[in-house]
């Protein structure tokens, strides 16, 4: 065993120098990955987070002013629309470089799918359930939190996931506005055309966005569990 | 709080003034900036993003049609988006420059592979939501299966099918923007050799970025609406 992992060791090194895949030297490596790795959690997570208090905010106000989607869906169409990396750059003069810009971007981006996916979730309450709980005499913001949001759950779920999985990805371009992430293992020196670490840094970021969705699944499992109760 | 705001807006007078008016470089001796320059970047950035998602289209419109057509295949047409959102457009570009190299051709496979997943999806999603007493009707006035796709299936599939295309140009025109990472200079070029063209050419970059993106959105938009058959129009009219 020992002896294995010396031959592998010796032959990662010459393995590098060809500039091949070599799975060895990630093993090996891993410890510089940690940092980015930590780093692009946390905007992913963050980014979602802020958007997703913004839009759930901005849902319960056009809850009320129905008029209000319309014009809401133009503006946060208009954020996702924008390419990251040049919002990266047009806030520079304004917020500069850093964490906060690139976390405002990532926000940004997430805007519309989750203010679309609530808005459906809440628009697809069956009538009777209201009915219902308007007939046990629930008040409005006890209807709201009790009948319509658990009913609406597996929309919202479903807008997180993909503003989750999206943000991943866009997480990767933070390293231009100066926020690291495991972009930064990819275009930092001569990184890009580093075979090992071009895949490393990428596969690490389709791993997070697959774990980051099993959790998203596992809690709306959790949340839901009378729809486990159903038969199938 | 007034010197902050004008402050911020010289910024941007400066990066219009960039656009306009060539000045010398960063590192001395050329000239960059101005019209003519911004339009041959323009015209590169335009240039390879509806190359690739032309590509895109010849290849994921038919495969959606036909398995759409067929019923088959729902797993492939409908996990493939989730699947391509996963990879990050920066990862994809880095793998073709690493196990590729750089150039035009290059880039251009890694957009297409971007845009395929979202023209796929929505062609089978848009096949399989037509109305199956359209086609039946259709099959009774005696069309053959060709038919039945041709001229009742893709046409009413075509706003679902504009609406993928449209996710896919806006995606392609911002991933286009790193795309001289691979040597092929587009307006990305300005936001990433800013050591060449400064602080004003990277904001002047980021504003023309920003700008051809809402200039696609708008007209893949138009386009979706022009798409939407005669008869789903009037079927539909606050649509």
């Amino acid at each position: 065993m020992l002896a294995q992992v010396e031959i592998r060791e010796r032959s990662g090194e010459s393995c590098i120098a060809r500039n091949d895949f070599c799975p060895g030297w990630i093993v090996d490596n891993f410890d510089r990955y940690t940092d980015p790795l930590v780093e692009h959690v946390f905007l992913t997570v963050a980014a979602v987070a802020c958007g997703f208090a913004i839009a759930f905010a901005l849902a319960m106000l056009a809850r009320r002013q129905r008029w209000l989607v319309g014009p809401i869906v133009g503006i946060t169409g208009v954020l996702y629309t924008l390419p990251s990396l040049a919002v990266f750059f047009l806030l520079l003069p304004i917020t500069g470089r850093g964490t906060t810009t690139a976390l405002i971007a990532l926000t940004a981006y997430t805007l519309q799918i989750l203010f679309r996916n609530i808005v459906t979730g809440l628009d697809n309450v069956p009538a009777d359930a209201r009915d219902a709980g308007l007939g046990m005499g629930l008040t409005d913001r006890q209807l709201l939190w009790r009948v319509e949001l658990p009913l609406a759950l597996p929309d919202i779920v479903a807008g997180l996931r993909i503003a989750t999985t999206t943000t991943v990805g866009l997480a990767t371009l933070a390293v231009f506005a100066g926020a690291g992430g495991l972009g930064e293992q990819i275009v930092t020196g001569s990184n890009i055309t580093f075979k090992t670490g071009v895949v490393a840094a990428g596969g690490l970021a389709v791993l997070l966005a697959l774990a980051l969705d099993v959790v998203l699944l596992t809690v709306q499992r959790l949340l839901t569990p009378w729809r486990r109760a159903q038969p199938a | 709080m007034t010197d902050l705001r004008l402050a911020f807006l010289s910024d941007f007078a400066d990066a219009l003034d960039f656009i306009f008016n060539t000045r010398e470089a960063q590192t001395g001796g050329v000239e960059v900036g101005g019209l003519a320059e911004v339009l041959d970047f323009t015209w590169e950035h335009v240039k390879i993003s509806a190359v690739a998602t032309g590509i895109a289209c010849g290849v994921a419109i038919p495969v959606g049609l036909g398995l759409g057509h067929a019923g088959k295949g729902e797993l492939l047409a409908i996990s493939i988006s989730n699947v391509g959102r996963a990879v990050p457009s920066l990862a994809l570009i880095a793998f073709f420059v690493a196990y590729l190299g750089v150039g035009f051709t290059n880039v251009t496979l890694a957009l297409v592979l971007l845009a395929l997943p979202p023209i796929l999806t929505n062609t089978y999603v848009g096949v399989r939501q037509v109305d199956r007493d359209v086609i039946d009707a259709g099959r009774g006035m005696g069309l053959r299966p060709d038919q039945v796709v041709r001229r009742i299936e893709l046409p009413l599939a075509l706003p679902s099918i504009f609406g993928g295309i449209r996710t896919s140009a806006v995606n392609v025109v911002a991933t286009a923007t790193i795309a001289p990472l691979a040597g092929v200079l587009t307006l990305g070029d300005y936001i990433l050799s800013a050591n060449v063209y400064g602080q004003d050419g990277r904001l002047a970059g980021a504003m023309l970025v920003a700008l051809l993106a809402i200039a696609v959105e708008l007209f893949f938009a138009a386009m979706q609406r022009l798409a939407v058959p005669r008869g789903l129009a009037l079927q539909q009219p606050a649509g």
